[in-house]
């Protein structure tokens, strides 16, 4: 009579990685509605490419690894770092480039580091990052909202444009961005860049059409719809509440310390947060658990580090945003941070009490 | 500042780093009645089942025992005793699968019950207060009594501490999930247990007593304070649930908000534990002078029909309480003894209960289908989530544990204290990536014990050499001074003027002289001899012949010298004659003219020698005109010549002995003419014939030559021309080496 064997325990709670995956993957969901309703079909046409070249990326290199396919393709690690791909990606960026970023994220980042649970690096935004500075004409046309557009872009256009680079009608990318008064469009984040340079305040910059009433048209909609997601992610307990928290906490008095030193040349505190890319780093990329510090007090000091390195990348730096450049910053101290915020273990170090 | 006691009366407690809330189950079984004892048709009792030391075995195969009797005794506090649970045979004494997650065998008595379960005679004790500390201690440590929450820590040695107490808290928390055995025994034994608190009350006089208890035990809750109430210092302390709060670490940090400090016991801190059941069980022991013979086990899970707590005596086998739940035979049986979180499986259902055991678990295949079985695992790459970190009790960071385990690194896991898990299996709970984190522990744990053993072993074989060495260098010492003064002493002897200091002057110089005649005598011998003769001759002649009598040995001498002059001349009378024949027909010349003659084994010995040296001379000869290549040619075909002609020479005239002995010296004789072929092919491109001729011939004729003189001597003398041809044949080596020498350097 054969008797079963395990290892205690012998319960366990019914949570497996791919669930918590696919939990991060329908959090996203807000934010990308809100991506469609400002911008269009877009970045939905960037998140299917780049989905469907992480999963076959990903398939070649298992296979060539000899890896079980089944459950590591399915786990959804690959999709979900696709799908934040493509959500960063601007617009009308040619296809080739989601093509490009996720073959890199997987294949590269993920895969030849050792796969899951082994990359140093944010796998989407290490792709984000490396596309930005390969092609930086591509990654910087910035599709603007599209109710500040001159024509009407349907989807048969936006896809005519990804793939051909000209809509049906033969307008090019450059020509789409451009405003009925005849200015090209930017980011919210780039206007105020490029305003300081030619000698305007903030105030004045706020001006601008691309940013509307409040930080941005559209933009404060989608970090409002990753925040909700992320909102989602933290009552589920899918994500730690350490991170978010000390990176929006870091962000905020970073930038309100600026703009108490100097309100002309520095944005407020909310233009930061619900601008850019801050809400979806704060909650789908810094807490990335696989690149990220692993005890509560490294995730803390992780994401202030990370608020940090946003504020003065963006205040200080060549780009208009900060997020990939922070997260693969805080990566790289990611191990060091874990090795100086290891907790007191029960029964060590008491102190005087021994 | 607020105390502890009164910030636990008002019903706040600190708590614990982590924990987790796995599904309870105990509703299968907590509201049932314990099932009262049957005595199964065989008993396992495994003579050690606490930590620390087995007792002696005091019973024998064929014993009659009453039940209660003492089946070993106790020499060391770290041994505790064992009873027949019940009365009976002893049937057998043998090694059999104890309940221990290694699934090892161990010595355990085997007891038929004779189903009449006859006591042994008791002493009723109605007041402990009559009784002293020490009898009461003794008798705890008598009935057998060790720690049945889990680890099994001999009570008698927890109790006799003696530390000052300041709380001493009784385990009542069952953190476990399915388990309800303490329960079950508060709600059904609670004035039974108070005594065993009082009792333990008497020994250690601790200043508050702490009744640790999970709140979801309403109804032992209830039944506890109803049997404290009147009670002052006695507080019923219901505490969260929260796994693993049971544990001994957690429930101190609980109710005291103190941390036990890491490989110190609790009594340090003046705090001493105890689990309900050996509450239970000490009062058995003291008042009714009943052992630990039985005790309730929680038999649950959704494989049995009848899930309950059953009054179990120590030995029964698993199976006997599973049937007795209706056990439903299923296609893949996993039978736990403990609680999901910390139980192991059992290899079969044969294995006994113990002193320690509070579950058997039977779970249907959905219920634990469990991730971490070697068939079905579905263990994924951490992703460092962290998850687990968050709920270790004893705050480990389990994931940079589970790398230094796969890593073997143990510097890192002794820094990342690996020791101090509990394996309370918290993180291997939550983990989403369904890694058998504590699986991973416990092997790098056996490794690194393993590890030390062998350490401890290395460095006392260091100390054993080094003492050794030491020792030896020593005796060294001794020695040589223990020579120096016989020495002085010697000397101080012979300076004295007594008659054994004379006589042993006198032998002194006794062996003095002696030394000198020899010499005087080796003086004259060299002046007899001819001056031509070197002393090196006469040296070999000397060794040649060691065995010769002392006596003999001048004459001995002179005839060496006398044959050596002898063969000088021979050697340059014959050179001339025979050096042309032999270098061109050595071969065949030498052993027909030798066949007729040859009657003896030293004849055939010479026979071979000469061979040899033929032999030697062809290749030599050829080498000089050939290529190497055909040189090796030649070669190869004289060596099947030499064999036919030896093989016909030994067929015709000799016998079998001697065909062996001859055959011996052909080899040798091969192997010689092989390596001098070989030293000839070095030569061969630089020697001329000319030169290479003399050279050859002196050996040759100086063997022939030895070889006709010494089959001419009569057959006493036979022995000592074999040695003079032995040491012919060395010298004619060497001649020839020199000469080859010679060529090659002209």
């Amino acid at each position: 009579m054969a008797f079963w064997i395990a290892s205690s325990p012998h319960n366990h709670q019914q949570n497996e990685t791919s669930s918590l995956m696919r939990l991060v993957i329908y959090a996203t969901i807000p934010g990308i509605f809100a991506q469609w309703y400002f911008f269009g079909w877009g970045n939905l046409i960037h998140i299917s490419l780049a989905v469907a070249a992480a999963i076959i990326a990903e398939f070649t290199v298992l296979s060539l690894r000899n890896k079980k396919i089944t459950p590591q393709l399915f786990d959804g690690s690959a999709i979900l770092t696709a799908v934040l791909l493509g959500i960063s990606l601007p617009a009308l960026a040619p296809w080739w480039i989601s093509v490009i970023g996720s073959v890199f994220a997987i294949a590269l980042v993920k895969q030849l580091y050792g796969g899951l649970g082994h990359n140093p690096f944010n796998p989407a935004m290490a792709a984000y990052v490396m596309l930005l500075i390969s092609f930086p004409l591509q990654m910087t046309q910035w599709q603007p909202p599209l109710s500040l557009l001159a024509m009407d872009i349907q989807l048969t256009d936006t896809l005519a444009v990804i793939f051909s680079g000209y809509t049906p009608q033969g307008y090019s990318v450059e020509q789409i961005r451009t405003h009925i008064d005849g200015f090209t469009m930017a980011t919210p984040l780039d206007t105020v860049k490029t305003n300081m340079t030619l000698g305007l305040t903030v105030v004045e910059s706020m001006q601008a059409p691309t940013i509307g009433k409040h930080f941005g048209v559209g933009w404060e909609w989608i970090n409002a719809g990753f925040l909700l997601g992320g909102l989602f992610l933290l009552s589920k307990k899918a994500i730690p509440w350490s991170t978010p928290v000390s990176f929006l906490l870091s962000l905020f008095v970073c930038s309100f310390i600026a703009f108490m030193i100097s309100p002309d040349s520095n944005a407020s505190t909310m233009f930061h947060w619900f601008t850019g890319a801050t809400m979806l780093g704060a909650f789908f990329i810094l807490t990335d658990p696989v690149s990220g510090a692993t005890s509560v007090k490294g995730r803390l000091v992780f994401g202030a580090l990370a608020g940090l390195l946003v504020f003065l990348i963006r205040k200080f730096g060549g780009y208009p945003d900060a997020v990939a450049f922070a997260v693969l910053l805080c990566n790289m101290s990611a191990p060091l941070i874990d090795q100086y915020t290891r907790p007191r273990t029960y029964g060590h170090d008491l102190g005087v009490k021994k | 500042m607020e105390s502890v006691i009164e910030r636990i009366k008002r019903g706040s407690f600190s708590q614990f780093h982590g924990g987790i809330h796995p599904p309870e189950q105990k509703f299968l079984t907590c509201s049932k009645p314990i099932a009262s004892a049957q005595i199964p048709e065989q008993l396992i009792i495994p003579i050690r089942q606490h930590i620390g030391q087995a007792g002696n075995v005091m019973v024998k195969v064929g014993d009659k025992v009453l039940k209660g009797q003492i089946l070993s005794d106790c020499d060391s506090p770290m041994s505790v005793p064992i009873h027949a649970p019940t009365s009976g045979t002893i049937t057998a004494i043998k090694s059999m699968a104890i309940p221990h997650p290694s699934g090892l065998s161990e010595a355990c008595i085997i007891l038929t019950p004779d189903g009449e379960d006859t006591w042994k005679q008791r002493h009723i004790c109605p007041d402990f207060h009559s009784l002293s500390k020490t009898q009461i201690l003794e008798k705890i440590a008598n009935a057998g009594i060790s720690g049945m929450g889990g680890a099994g820590f001999p009570t008698q040695v927890k109790v006799s501490t003696l530390a000052k107490i300041d709380y001493l808290i009784i385990n009542a928390a069952e953190c476990e999930p399915y388990i309800t055995a303490d329960d079950l025994l508060l709600q059904e034994h609670s004035p039974t247990i108070l005594d065993g608190i009082k009792i333990l009350d008497h020994l250690l006089t601790p200043k508050n007593i702490l009744i640790g208890i999970e709140e979801n035990k309403t109804k032992a809750i209830s039944a506890l304070k109803k049997a404290t109430a009147d009670i002052d210092h006695i507080d019923v302390c219901v505490i969260p649930t929260k796994y693993p709060s049971g544990g001994e670490k957690q429930l101190i940090q609980i109710l005291t908000g103190q941390e036990v400090p890491s490989g110190v016991l609790p009594s340090s801190l003046g705090i001493v534990m105890q689990n309900v059941a050996t509450c239970f069980a000490i009062a058995d022991a003291v008042i009714n002078d009943t052992p630990l013979i039985k005790r309730v086990v929680t038999v649950s899970g959704q494989a049995l029909e009848k899930p309950q707590n059953i009054w179990a005596l120590i030995g029964t086998p698993v199976g006997f309480l599973t049937d007795q739940c209706g056990y439903k035979n299923s296609q893949n049986r996993h039978l736990i003894m403990g609680g999901p979180m910390m139980g192991f499986s059992l290899p079969h259902d044969q294995v006994p209960v113990i002193k320690t055991t509070n579950c058997i678990l039977a779970p249907s295949e959905i219920e634990i289908a469990s991730p971490f079985s070697s068939t079905s695992s579905k263990e994924v790459e951490c992703i460092r989530c962290g998850q687990c970190a968050d709920v270790c009790p004893a705050q480990l960071l389990p994931q940079e544990l589970l790398w230094s385990a796969k890593a073997k690194d143990q510097a890192q896991l002794a820094k990342l204290n690996l020791f101090d898990c509990i394996e309370c299996g918290a993180c291997a709970y939550v983990c989403p990536s369904q890694i058998p984190l504590v699986h991973y522990y416990r092997v790098a744990k056996a490794e690194i014990r393993q590890q030390k053993l062998l350490d401890i072993k290395a460095e006392k074989a260091k100390v054993r050499f080094e003492a050794r060495k030491q020792r030896l260098e020593r005796e060294k010492v001794a020695r040589v001074e223990k020579h120096k003064k016989a020495a002085e002493a010697r000397k101080a002897r012979m300076n004295t003027d007594t008659s054994a200091a004379k006589s042993e002057k006198s032998a002194v110089a006794d062996a003095l002289a002696r030394v000198k005649a020899k010499k005087a005598q080796a003086s004259l011998k060299q002046n007899t001899a001819e001056g031509s003769v070197t002393s090196t001759v006469e040296m070999t002649a000397e060794s040649v012949v060691p065995v010769a009598p002392v006596d003999e040995s001048k004459s001995q001498v002179a005839n060496a010298i006398a044959r050596a002059k002898a063969k000088k001349i021979a050697q340059k009378n014959q050179a001339q004659i025979e050096s042309l024949d032999t270098l061109q027909n050595n071969e065949s010349l030498s052993s027909s003219q030798a066949a007729p003659v040859v009657i003896d084994k030293k004849a055939k010995v010479d026979v071979a020698i000469a061979k040899a040296k033929a032999n030697e001379n062809k290749p030599q000869a050829e080498t000089i005109s050939d290529s190497p290549n055909a040189q090796v040619d030649a070669t190869t075909k004289a060596l099947p010549l030499e064999i036919v002609n030896l093989a016909s020479d030994s067929d015709d005239k000799a016998t079998q002995a001697l065909n062996k002995k001859a055959k011996v010296a052909a080899a040798i004789a091969k192997a010689k003419a092989k390596a001098k072929a070989k030293t000839a092919a070095n030569l061969a491109a630089e020697t001329s014939f000319d030169r290479a001729e003399p050279s050859t011939t002196p050996a040759n004729i100086d063997v022939m030559q030895d070889s006709n003189t010494a089959a001419q001597a009569d057959i006493a003398a036979t022995k000592k021309a074999r040695v003079a041809a032995v040491v012919a044949k060395a010298k004619a080596k060497k001649l020839a080496a020199s000469s080859n020498k010679s060529t090659t350097s002209e």
